[in-house]
């Protein structure tokens, strides 16, 4: 293997999102210098999402010439490409829904799409890491972006409590997850997943290490994914996040970790998974019903979906679990499908939620159906969605989790699961409840929706009925991009 | 694309045009779904045709792919027993629409616009025979129901829109485990095609297999039924709900369950259906008397006839599992005479709420008086109920008796007392509102019967008497269908024995 110096153009191309994203998100950070006054600075989240659209084809082109990059630290195949467009999908309904967020909230500035262009740089990158270093340089660059945008609005309290638990806990699993890739080295001498995958084949000195070792980065990837015993953060982070970030937060890093995760352990620790699955099956299983049963206590409907995000990233583990390309293929149709719905329930939070987010709880739901029938109407889909009842995405994405566990002969997880999955529809039901069946008991004019959060709204709406009606649309391309390269 | 693929689009794309329309004008959304759903129960009846000349087989197929991974196909038909239920659903549309034409008064749109979408789920139920499609269509009921109990039921709505959905929803996830489950060992949802696979011996299940798959299944749809004890959610969903949402709840919903047992869980698993018979009848005839005993007690009519439901509903199920043909015909023909004479009845309590705004029977007293046709269109509705002869109920309960008897003797006796038991409940009931001193305020409010409420009882009334002296106009079809259920049964059973005894053999 000889590592040339200067890269070839193919490796460029294979690296161009994140190039674009990077030189994007560095122009704007100058270009917000020259516009001093509050009204040009529309033009910056303009700017930002035509980059992230940008990016986008910049996604499909390095598709278009898939292989290994920059002495195999990175590749560009199908999984990497599907992620890609997953997280610059929700980063795009974020600049979307951050614009008039931003403005109601006295805030507007650039550095907030620049750290979203940051974050999502990291984050493409996570997706076509093929080596534990890249993995935690795009983690790291992701997060450390998302830790200020989750406290974006200085002056507000739970936004500071929000940021700076992120902040702590967040770092603490990054420290699990180095360290363990620094255990990994050491037994195996490689951080490339396919040389350490060899490394375990032709033996290593003791399997204990690597045992140990595949601990920590679990431990590390179950805090990045909200995994018990490490979710308590998850309904905080969320919780005091502005809307629009808790929405990406829950959406894009999430997804992109799971990406990760399924990428190390299947290519590099295929011969651990085994030994892996009672851990994971626990795992899974107490994820969704610690989400589930703590969701159902919540009386504010940012914090609800914080636990239910939790939930959700249960279901998704199940599919992790079952550690095959039909379980892979399912986690990811879930997991663009959740971030899409769960997109678009957070959108109408940031609507719902009024000026400094004062009306997150139940009783501010009360009658929304009469004052604003089209937004109950939507959320009632995304709700439905997260229940999982037919002819949504969510239904179909449940439906493809629950199938490859049974195809991996899990059925006691499949029951406990589906049995979960019919707990949660009673906290999604009492948002319905109070939509549909309180009176309003607000008197304040209802304020007109701003056009990104509509269009963010209507298409995530019309994406989760679409894609439950017919899944085949990304289904298809997840069980093409399941396959791994070993 | 044929009739009947049109059939189970329309109610869902006048749920989307109702939606469509001008919010203000509450007499447009009426009058258009009334035609809508008129015009569908006109079309349903072009069904009937082709259906009756071959009632054993599944007539009307469409059969396309819609999802490529897993294979998961539009597969609809009907057969002899599909059809009326079908039937029974387009029908009762349309009257729960007249039904509620004045009884709601907010919201209006989204009622009626739900009435469509719930119609469509229904039709949808009664016509898959994919696994698949069918618990997507079992699911989709499940909404609009609730929205109707929620939103325009009465002071403990919330309670028990929430409690309907979350035991069916609690029982169709286990349901949805099973047939995920019959996916990986036999790889298709079909349902004809997977029969043919047992039939031919190429999918085949253990004993703790299929027992544990018949009692997800039968889960499910013991639910929904509701099967004693399972039945808790009805009285709550019943009371609660408005007219028209009780009238479809226990004409067509509770039907689901029932339809689901015959179609899917006796065919599929024979074996477990027969050896899991008897605890299922034991608690089938609890449910009627137990049913029949607590109605007897009841203050308030709703309720009342909520438990009479439960009772009625557990002879259904005895003679589903009575398994031989008296029993699966009379199990199917109780389906269809509950629907109508519980329908009515619980059209009929709506009536006398409208006019009274009360449900307790001590409110009431000598509406004979005041409202002479609506005491007679009720007296004969009752007697409907409780299975006098020359009436609909008649012949079903009849024939489950007889069929029951085949088996065991003592199960038809103590299921007929529950016959006795629902003539002293219903007559107990409609000799303390009708008959006896009528109260200043009954004399007050009650009207008779206007046009409008004629036009919805008349069609039932008609069912009711064509039904008890005709049956011949359906147990054909029924039998038919039910007969190739039996064969079916008699030869995978007869089959599973004979593998047994040539490995026996082998040992």
């Amino acid at each position: 293997m000889d590592a040339k110096f200067f890269p070839q153009t193919a490796e460029l191309l294979r690296f161009l999102p994140e190039i674009i994203l990077t030189i994007a998100g560095t122009l704007l950070l100058v270009l917000e210098g020259f516009k001093k006054d509050e009204d040009s600075r529309s033009v910056i989240s303009t700017l930002a999402a035509i980059s992230i659209g940008l990016a986008m084809y910049g996604t499909v082109v390095a598709y278009d010439s898939p292989g290994l990059a920059f002495s195999n630290m990175l590749v560009s195949d199908g999984f990497a490409a599907f992620f890609r467009l997953v997280v610059l999908g929700v980063g795009l309904l974020t600049v979307l829904c951050s614009t008039s967020y931003l403005e109601r909230e006295k805030s507007n500035s650039g550095e907030f799409y620049v750290l979203l262009l940051f974050s999502l740089a990291g984050q493409c990158l996570m997706a076509a890491a093929n080596e534990l270093i890249m993995v935690f340089i795009g983690l790291e660059v992701s997060s450390i972006a998302s830790y200020i945008l989750a406290g974006y609005i200085r002056d507000d309290k739970r936004g500071n409590e929000s940021s700076l638990k992120y902040f702590l806990l967040g770092s603490f699993a990054t420290a699990f997850l180095l360290y363990g890739v620094a255990w990994v080295y050491g037994m195996t001498g490689s951080t490339n997943l396919q040389e350490i995958r060899v490394a375990l084949d032709k033996g290593v000195p003791s399997m204990t290490m690597v045992s140990a070792a595949v601990g920590l980065m679990l431990v590390g990837f179950a805090f990045k994914i909200s995994a018990a015993p490490f979710q308590v953060w998850a309904p905080d982070v969320y919780q005091g996040a502005p809307a629009p970030v808790s929405g990406f937060l829950s959406a894009g890093p999430k997804a992109v970790a799971f990406a990760v995760m399924i990428r190390v352990f299947q290519t590099a620790f295929g011969s651990l998974m085994p030994k892996l699955e009672p851990v994971l099956w626990v795992m899974a299983l107490a994820t969704m019903t610690i989400g589930n049963f703590a969701a159902m206590w919540q009386n504010n409907i940012k914090r609800m979906l914080g636990y239910s995000s939790i939930a959700h990233a249960g279901y998704v583990l199940v599919a992790v679990t079952s550690n095959s390309a039909t379980g892979t293929a399912a986690a990811m149709f879930y997991l663009a499908a959740y971030g899409m719905m769960n997109y678009g329930a957070f959108a109408i939070v940031t609507h719902v939620a009024g000026k400094g987010e004062e009306h997150v709880t139940l009783d501010h739901m009360k009658g929304l159906s009469q004052r604003q029938p089209a937004v109950a109407a939507l959320l009632t889909v995304f709700l439905l969605s997260l229940i999982g009842v037919p002819l949504t995405a969510g239904f179909f994405g449940k439906f493809y989790i629950f199938k490859s566990a049974i195809d991996s002969h899990m059925y006691w997880l499949t029951a406990l699961g589906l049995l979960n999955s019919a707990v949660a529809a009673y906290y999604y039901l009492r948002v319905l409840v109070v939509m549909y069946m309180h009176e309003s008991e607000s008197t304040e004019p209802v304020e007109a929706i701003p056009g990104g959060l509509k269009i963010t709204m209507w298409l995530t709406a019309a994406m989760t009925l679409v894609l439950g009606v017919f899944p085949g649309l990304v289904l298809d391309f997840a069980t093409k991009f399941a396959v791994l390269n070993k | 694309m044929n009739l009947l693929d049109i059939l189970i689009a329309a109610p869902l794309l006048g749920f989307l045009i109702t939606l469509m329309l001008p919010k203000g004008n509450a007499g447009l959304v009426k009058l258009f779904t009334l035609i809508f759903s008129i015009g569908v129960f006109a079309a349903s009846l072009l069904l009937i045709g082709p259906v009756l000349e071959r009632p054993a087989v599944m007539t009307w197929v469409t059969d396309a792919p819609w999802i490529g991974t897993p294979a998961i196909r539009y597969h609809v038909g009907m057969d002899g027993v599909s059809l009326w239920l079908v039937l029974l659903s387009t029908l009762l549309t349309p009257i729960s629409i007249l039904l509620s034409w004045k009884y709601i008064d907010h919201r209006v749109k989204e009622f009626f616009a739900f009435l469509l979408l719930l119609e469509f789920g229904l039709i949808g139920v009664f016509v898959a025979v994919d696994l698949f499609l069918f618990y997507v269509f079992w699911e989709v009921c499940l909404v609009p129901m609730y929205f109707l109990i929620g939103i325009w039921g009465h002071d403990r709505r919330i309670y028990a829109a929430v409690k309907f959905f979350l035991y069916t929803m609690v029982g169709s996830v286990l349901m949805l485990a099973a047939i995920l489950y019959i996916y990986s060992k036999a790889g298709t949802f079909d349902y004809p095609a997977l029969l043919l696979m047992m039939e031919s011996g190429k999918f085949t299940m253990t004993h703790l297999e299929e027992t544990l798959l018949f009692l997800a299944f039968f889960l499910a749809f013991a639910i929904k039924v509701p099967l004693f004890p399972l039945h808790t959610w009805l009285p709550d969903a019943h009371v609660e709900a408005p007219t028209a949402g009780s009238v479809m709840l226990a004409a067509v919903m509770l039907k689901m369950g029932t339809y689901g047992l015959l179609r899917f869980c006796l065919p599929m698993f024979p074996n477990a259906s027969k050896e899991n018979a008897n605890w299922i009848v034991v608690l089938a005839i609890t449910g009627i008397i137990f049913g029949a005993l607590v109605a007897l007690v009841q203050p308030n009519m709703k309720k009342l006839v909520a438990y009479s439901s439960v009772s009625h509903l557990g002879f259904v199920v005895l003679g589903l599992f009575s398994g031989n043909q008296w029993g699966l015909d009379g199990a199917v023909y109780v389906m269809l005479a509950h629907g109508i004479s519980t329908g009515a009845l619980f059209m009929l309590v709506g009536f006398l709420y409208e006019r009274q705004h009360s449900l307790e029977i001590k409110d009431y007293g000598g509406v004979a008086t005041p409202a002479p046709w609506l005491s007679t269109v009720f007296l004969v509705t009752t007697l409907a109920s409780i299975g006098m002869p020359m009436l609909n109920n008649f012949v079903g309960e009849f024939l489950v008796l007889q069929g029951a008897s085949q088996i065991n003797i003592w199960w038809a006796v103590f299921a007929a007392t529950g016959v006795i038991l629902s003539a002293c409940y219903m007559l107990w009931m409609y000799q303390r509102t009708f008959f006896g001193e009528t109260p200043d305020s009954v004399k007050h409010h009650m009207h008779d019967l206007g046009a409008r409420e004629w036009a919805c009882i008349v069609p039932l009334l008609v069912l009711m008497v064509w039904m008890g002296i005709a049956a011949q106009s359906f147990l054909p079809s029924i039998g038919a269908s039910n007969k190739t259920i039996i064969d079916r049964t008699a030869l995978q059973t007869k089959s599973t024995t004979t593998h047994a005894e040539v490995s026996n053999h082998g040992r």
